[in-house]
């Protein structure tokens, strides 16, 4: 029997999946969201898993995007609580990528200035910075002249180098708006696999939304289903595949019944509306 | 075969120059126009030349740069730091919005007379006026610089956990550059303009503005035309060095 196996047979024993015997990392209580024309969140609850990648999936308009700011702070709640580890966020590191990353870098900072900048918010010296961002690159194997402005990048070269400013200050969790939904397909694929290659080498907790479901479940270990607003949790769907996952990954029987399964709650939702 | 293309590129825009010069050189050479009134290419451009080189002109173009510059440069030390406090607050921006557009569209000229008073005869008063032009141009266009800030880009610095100021100087300010040159350019554009009218008509004895004033009174028209080119080149000049300032410090406008 295989490890993964194993722990879904005790998980059905026990209705205790392995995961959760560690603590939850983030606790949402009651979080309210309501726009001028729509209750977005209504009283939501839930718990953020330590240590795994996550991906935020549902219909158009439900507030995947929402969620992740109103936890990482960019939107403030209308009620509700979010706290990390029992903190409040002023008091966490975070990292978080934006969807637009030609706006979200600073064009007039060549990139590697770009990755540096967080450190320099905090008060970093310029060499400590140096060496940090340089032992940042060689730890993700990155091939890119940071001596360039991100103009000359090419789109995922401008992404990675966002992720790369994100995690620059060790994040104890990284947020993600669909980061590779700007970016042509080919882009996307090679992007997929440098986000994942980012999760292996350093565990950190990281939300991803994502508008696309192959996209969610071949990197995620639990995809959050979410309805239509105002938002709850549809499912909350595991997939334990090992990593690193590869394109042989998508053609799995595991891989194709979680999407499957996936789809089918998802439709049922979309239908509702 | 690309070369000789590239060369011929290049020479494209001497075209129209060169069709110019020739139907002026057509017109003088036929007598088309009583060539007291307008002299051949060859007389023009050597009286330039002379007046430029050591002669008066020379002066009054140095007199008029020196002007212009000095307008712009106490337009753009008042007008961007204001800019940029106006602009940094939508609300603060909007309640003194009809002033800046009001007196923005009113001719400076229309001003000639209130800065007289004020001033008196002189280069205080050319200047001043030529300053006031301009900074509201600047004021304008630095406001809507830091207004226009790409929205993410600041969220982005936020989410860093950049401070306001930082957010300001890091961020907005950066932001609001390309703009700005915008500015500095229109304005000091419009400040040349108001030089050269303030030259002709209060009290100038030097300047490219007195100068065609004097030629035209005077019936030197090679003179005259000689002034106009200078100011001409002038105009071009200044609009191109803020152009090349502009490149150097804000490559990456528009990409």
């Amino acid at each position: 029997m295989t490890s993964a196996a194993a722990s879904m047979a005790s998980g059905l024993v026990s209705g205790f999946d392995e995961s959760r015997r560690t603590a939850p990392h983030v606790t949402i209580r009651g979080l309210s969201k309501r726009y001028p024309d729509a209750v977005i969140y209504d009283n939501f609850d839930f718990d953020i898993p330590r240590g795994k990648l996550i991906s935020v999936f549902g219909p158009n308009g439900c507030g995947k995007s929402t969620l992740i700011n109103m936890i990482a702070g960019l939107v403030p709640a209308d009620a509700g609580e979010v706290l990390f580890d029992g903190r409040p966020l002023s008091r966490v590191k975070f990292g978080y990528v934006f969807q637009n990353y030609r706006e979200a870098l600073f064009p007039w900072l060549p990139a590697f200035d770009n990755i540096a900048y967080p450190l320099k918010l905090m008060g970093v010296p310029k060499a400590e910075r140096k060496r940090r961002v340089e032992r940042l690159v060689a730890h993700l194997g990155v091939k890119i002249d940071l001596a360039l402005y991100p103009y000359y990048l090419s789109g995922g070269q401008q992404q990675l180098v966002s992720i790369m400013r994100a995690l620059i200050v060790e994040p104890e969790i990284l947020f993600l708006d669909e980061p590779f939904s700007a970016l042509d397909y080919e882009m996307t694929l090679f992007m997929r696999e440098q986000l994942q290659r980012v999760f292996m080498e350093t565990r950190t907790t990281t939300v991803l939304v994502s508008h696309d479901l192959e996209e969610a479940v071949y990197l995620s270990d639990y995809v959050l289903l979410l309805s239509r607003h105002p938002a709850r949790v549809v499912e909350f769907v595991p997939y334990d595949a090992p990593r690193p996952r590869t394109d042989k990954t998508l053609t799995e029987s595991s891989f194709v019944a979680t999407k499957a399964h996936c789809l089918k709650l998802f439709q049922q939702e979309v239908r509702r509306g | 075969m690309t070369g000789r293309k590239e060369i011929a590129r290049a020479l494209l825009p001497l075209v129209g120059v060169v069709i110019l010069l020739a139907v002026w050189a057509l017109v003088n050479g036929l007598r088309l126009v009583d060539p007291v009134l307008l002299p051949s290419p060859a007389a023009t451009f050597r009286t330039l030349w002379e007046g430029m080189v050591g002669g008066k002109l020379g002066v009054d173009f140095v007199r008029t740069v020196v002007r212009t510059i000095s307008s712009t440069a106490i337009a753009a030390v008042i007008a961007i730091p204001l800019g940029i406090l106006l602009g940094s607050s939508e609300k603060l921006y909007r309640s003194v919005e009809f002033l800046i557009d009001f007196f923005r569209s009113t001719p400076a000229s229309a001003m000639f007379p209130l800065f007289l008073v004020l001033f008196g005869v002189g280069d205080r008063t050319k200047i001043s006026v030529a300053a006031f032009g301009a900074g509201l141009v600047i004021l304008f266009n630095v406001a809507y610089g830091v207004m226009n800030a790409r929205k993410t880009r600041l969220l982005a610095a936020k989410v860093m956990g950049a401070s306001r100021t930082r957010v300001l100087f890091d961020v907005m300010l950066l932001e609001s550059l390309p703009q700005t040159f915008v500015g500095l350019r229109n304005g000091v554009s419009l400040a040349l303009v108001i030089i050269v009218v303030a030259e002709m008509f209060i009290g100038s004895t030097d300047g490219l503005g007195q100068r065609v004033f004097e030629a035209q009174q005077l019936f030197d028209m090679p003179g005259m035309y000689a002034a106009i080119f200078a100011a001409g080149a002038l105009g071009y000049a200044l609009n191109l060095l803020f152009l090349l300032i502009e490149r150097r410090f804000v490559h990456w406008a528009g990409r």
